[in-house]
């Protein structure tokens, strides 16, 4: 029983996006991340599974370097972003982060306008020369993120005043507008209704046509829906990494196997 | 209630399954013809063809099951989603196995092209052929549509083989005890009344499905049993 | 499966309450009887308080006022007749005095009040040492009126508005020498004329301190301006520093040991008495860098030192009361930590930055114990500030330091000024605690 590691030869034919070798990650005394070998690849929806503090969640925020904000955490290893490392010196977090964006679990919209809310990221990061553009940066975002026809009467009510559901996918537009390549989610619909999280789900299947997406997820039955490709984690090792459909029906490795059909967890 | 669901992925799905068992049906539907045409016609290179066609629809009804159970990982159907599938699955089976009778029909017929013919029979035999393709047709049809109706009248309409089926067995025992030189060809030719009764039985298996896909529960009333031949000794003039 | 029916301890009934649940219900009373009577105490207190406090000062808002037609004759003014300036102004209050008392002779002979008293001089102690100064200012003014006769609302002397308020009553007059029991009946009889009254009096919220002998004329507006400015002083340093500070190490410092020291330091600073603080700025203030002593900037500065530490804690606690969702969320879009604590954490701990900085200034304001030292108690407030720079450096005194004055002062016309001047300094108290108040619901709206 070997965890999955990656020979040069089986790299699938599909751009890859995001190469991790030999990643490890410590908190503090705690060696939350063992070791782990994984390609996630452009236009395609990677999803991690995995029974609770297994690390998944960590290694989602290692790739846009959110770990740098905890003191303790230390990450060792290689991760490239088109062949980049982005560990390395001269990279700048906060210019990553608009490359990588991310979604969280709890809908987080800033208390502001949606059209701040939206506008915010593309502001900082000088993408609109103009108000007009900026406009046109936000109506696109907002369209992306399937909210634009709910709200494009209201685009100054605060963003706070959605539903839960409109809220995340106000997160997903904010997210979006910076132009990232990779969209990075964690766990985006624990905390929303069935219907709600069928409508994101719906969204993140659109998404990738033109974005990479690595979504967190407790549910494997979500991750059975929405992925392509599926890594399943366990105590901080990587078990088996593959296509969806092959992972769900004829898993290769045992521990997936117990997983999925709910003898472990 | 709605038609789609909120995952198009899912109907993407749903939808290339349904277009399988049609594609699979029709290759059916076309082996039961070229069968019966074949027996009459006496053409051997066509009872070939048919033989090996018959992989293709083995092939068919793999993939189908494979895709199904895909579908039923991935998805976790519930309600007339999940007897969709059910459904597929069990009417690729009975496909299948009528696609087999086809091939069994393809094969006595590359036999019976080398014996003396016996007529009236193989027209009779035709006839029922067709009567079974028909009632395939109208029971593809009635799964796409969802019409429990026509599911209902199929049923009903096996009598009607079963009834053929009783006729040519009398028919071929007079033809047997005349001329005891035509009991080869008449075995054959009785086998294959018997798998065209069975065809039958298959696509009313296929229609009881589609009602249980629709309402949810199988026809309780009892299939209607025509043939007598297993339980009623006086057939035998 | 056993029998529940008998066997056993009988359940006892949901209707009927047991005894556990009763003696629980019993001391539930108890407590909340407890809480009860505590609040009704506090209230019966702070009615009490207030009661007093109004009761003791509304008096120093109502002052008792003269009308008189002064002529201002031109014999005694301008002698040489030349109206100039320099010699109208060279005639001193000596001067105008008798002209005041004259009037008044003449407004009691007009209304035919009888009276042993019949000479001018005799009428002066019913009249403010004030009075004179009042009619020469306008004078030099006016030099044009002089020859008029002109119609001035003075200041009545502070024992005539003590006797017209209760205060003074006619045997304490036996042992006074400054009023006579027949300037007291003259007194009356002007009050039922009218040229006598009682009204309000705007100098005593504007107007500047007086001395000893003249409570009547003393007001706490330049109290009130030296109060002002130190408070400008105190917000203008106070609020940023704090600010700076405490974002720095919420957000930025490490956490070592010299980071635990140093908040530590902070919540220690914030009990530390004031008057260390006041030893501190003669110290540092006065003695070392030579600022003015009595200058509301010393008072400002040492008020601020004491204001920090108070602020830095509110700054803290609400900047700690964001939810660390909102930092994530401007992190994940690329913000910097700057950027992400400029433009979305700060304006959400606004509200608890305003609630802290309104506490912190309503203390300073209230401070007399720092200002000890830098020497604004002793002070006498009677000149107005010129302008900006004069009213943070020139010496004044703050409202605080004004009602111990006051309070210390023989005279009790003063005794009732002081209550007053506590009036004052609630109203501004209540002022800014509805700013507060204001402030904090339209930041909080745009949550």
């Amino acid at each position: 029983m070997y965890d999955a590691q990656i020979p040069q030869s089986a790299v699938d034919q599909t751009d890859i996006k995001f190469s991790a070798r030999g990643v490890q990650v410590h908190y503090g005394d705690t060696h939350a991340i063992k070791n782990v070998d994984v390609d996630i690849a452009d236009k395609t929806v990677t999803a991690f599974i995995g029974p609770s503090g297994c690390g998944k969640s960590t290694f989602l925020r290692c790739l846009n370097r959110m770990n740098d904000t905890i003191d303790v955490c230390r990450v060792a290893g290689d991760i490239r972003l088109d062949g980049v490392d982005i560990y390395d010196k001269r990279i700048d977090p906060v210019q990553l982060r608009a490359r990588v964006g991310m979604v969280f679990q709890k809908p987080n919209p800033f208390p502001k306008s949606i059209y701040d809310n939206v506008a915010y990221g593309p502001r900082i990061h000088g993408l609109a020369r103009n108000k007009a553009e900026l406009d046109e940066i936000v109506e696109n975002a907002l369209r992306r993120g399937a909210i634009w026809n709910e709200v494009k009467d209201r685009l100054n009510a605060p963003g706070t005043g959605l539903s839960g559901g409109q809220q995340q996918r106000l997160c997903i537009a904010r997210a979006v507008a910076t132009e990232p390549e990779v969209l990075l989610m964690d766990e985006p619909c624990s905390a929303l209704d069935p219907i709600a999280t069928a409508q994101i789900e719906e969204l993140i299947d659109e998404l990738r046509r033109s974005y990479s997406l690595v979504i967190v997820t407790h549910s494997m039955q979500q991750a059975a829906r929405v992925s392509q490709k599926t890594a399943f984690f366990h105590l901080g090792h990587l078990v088996e990494f593959g296509e969806t459909g092959q992972i769900f029906t004829n898993p290769v490795d045992e521990r997936t196997e117990s997983y999925i059909t709910g003898r472990i967890g | 209630m709605q038609e789609t669901h909120i995952a198009s992925a899912f109907d993407r799905d749903l939808e290339m399954i349904q277009a399988q068992i049609m594609k699979m049906g029709g290759l059916v539907e076309e082996a039961i013809i070229d069968a019966a045409t074949s027996l009459e016609t006496r053409d051997a290179d066509l009872a070939e063809t048919v033989r090996r066609r018959d992989k293709v629809i083995d092939n068919l009804e793999l993939q189908i099951n494979e895709e199904a159970a895909r579908v039923i990982a991935l998805r976790a159907p519930t309600a007339r989603d999940l007897r969709l599938i059910l459904s597929v699955i069990k009417i690729s089976a009975n496909l299948e196995r009528i696609g087999d009778y086809a091939k069994n029909m393809a094969k006595r017929t590359g036999v019976l092209a080398g014996l003396a013919p016996v007529d009236e029979s193989t027209s009779a035999l035709r006839r029922m052929a067709r009567e079974v393709e028909r009632m395939l047709k109208d029971a593809l049809d009635s799964y796409i549509q969802h019409d429990v109706d026509l599911a209902a009248e199929i049923i009903l309409r096996d009598r009607d083989v079963d009834q053929m089926y009783n006729a040519l067995f009398r028919e071929l025992l007079t033809f047997m005890l005349e001329d005891p030189r035509s009991i080869t060809s008449c075995m054959h030719l009785h086998f294959i009344a018997k798998n065209t009764e069975r065809m039958g039985d298959h696509v009313t298996s296929i229609a009881e499905q589609v009602i249980y896909l629709v309402t949810g529960e199988m026809p309780d009333e009892a299939r209607p049993k025509g043939d007598r031949t297993s339980t009623d000794a006086g057939l035998i003039p | 499966m056993t029998d529940t029916h008998d066997g056993g301890v009988a359940r006892p009934s949901l209707i009927q309450p047991d005894t556990r649940t009763r003696r629980r219900n019993a001391a539930e009373a108890r407590f909340r009887a407890c809480g009860l009577a505590a609040v009704v105490i506090g209230l019966i207190c702070l009615a009490g308080l207030l009661g007093a406090i109004v009761m003791n000062g509304a008096g120093a808002f109502q002052q008792t006022f003269i009308h008189l037609s002064v002529h201002l004759d031109p014999a005694k003014l301008d002698k040489k007749g030349n109206r100039d300036i320099e010699d109208i102004k060279k005639v001193s209050t000596f001067g105008y005095a008798p002209l005041v008392q004259a009037a008044l002779l003449q407004a009691v002979q007009e209304h035919g009040i009888d009276t042993p008293l019949t000479r001018a001089k005799d009428l002066k102690h019913l009249i403010s040492a004030s009075a004179p100064a009042q009619v020469r200012d306008y004078v030099v003014a006016n030099p044009d009126q002089i020859g008029t006769t002109v119609t001035f609302r003075v200041l009545a002397s502070s024992r005539v508005d003590g006797y017209i308020k209760g205060r003074v009553t006619r045997e304490d007059v036996a042992r006074d020498k400054n009023i006579s029991v027949e300037q007291l009946d003259l007194a009356d009889a002007l009050v039922d004329a009218g040229v006598i009254a009682k009204t309000f009096n705007t100098g005593f919220i504007l107007g500047a301190d007086a001395s000893e002998s003249r409570p009547e004329q003393a007001g706490i507006g330049v109290a009130m301006l030296g109060s002002f400015f130190m408070m400008l002083v105190v917000l203008g340093l106070s609020l940023p520093i704090s600010v700076a500070a405490s974002i720095y190490l919420e957000e930025f410092a490490p956490r070592n040991r010299l980071t635990d020291l140093i908040e530590v330091n902070i919540s220690n600073l914030a009990a530390v008495p004031s008057i260390v603080y006041g030893i501190l700025g003669l110290a540092v203030f006065i003695q070392f860098a030579h600022l003015p002593q009595s200058a509301p900037l010393v008072g400002g500065l040492v008020l601020t030192l004491m204001t920090l530490p108070t602020i830095i804690i509110a700054t803290r606690a609400s900047l700690k009361s964001v939810p660390p969702s909102i930092r994530d969320a401007a992190l994940g879009v690329g913000a910097s930590r700057m950027q992400s604590v400029l433009h979305h954490v700060l304006p959400l701990a606004m509200p608890g930055i305003l609630t802290g900085t309104i506490i912190g200034l309503a203390q300073a304001l209230g401070e007399t114990a720092p200002l000890l030292l830098i020497g604004m108690m002793g002070y006498v407030a009677t000149n107005y500030p010129g302008g900006l720079a004069s009213g943070f450096l020139d010496p004044n005194s703050a409202m605080p330091a004004q009602i111990y004055e006051w309070a210390k002062r023989a005279d009790p016309a003063y005794y009732e000024r002081a209550w007053g001047g506590i009036i004052i300094l609630m109203v501004f108290l209540l002022a800014m605690n509805i700013i507060a108040i204001i402030l904090r619901r339209r930041f909080e709206q745009r949550w």
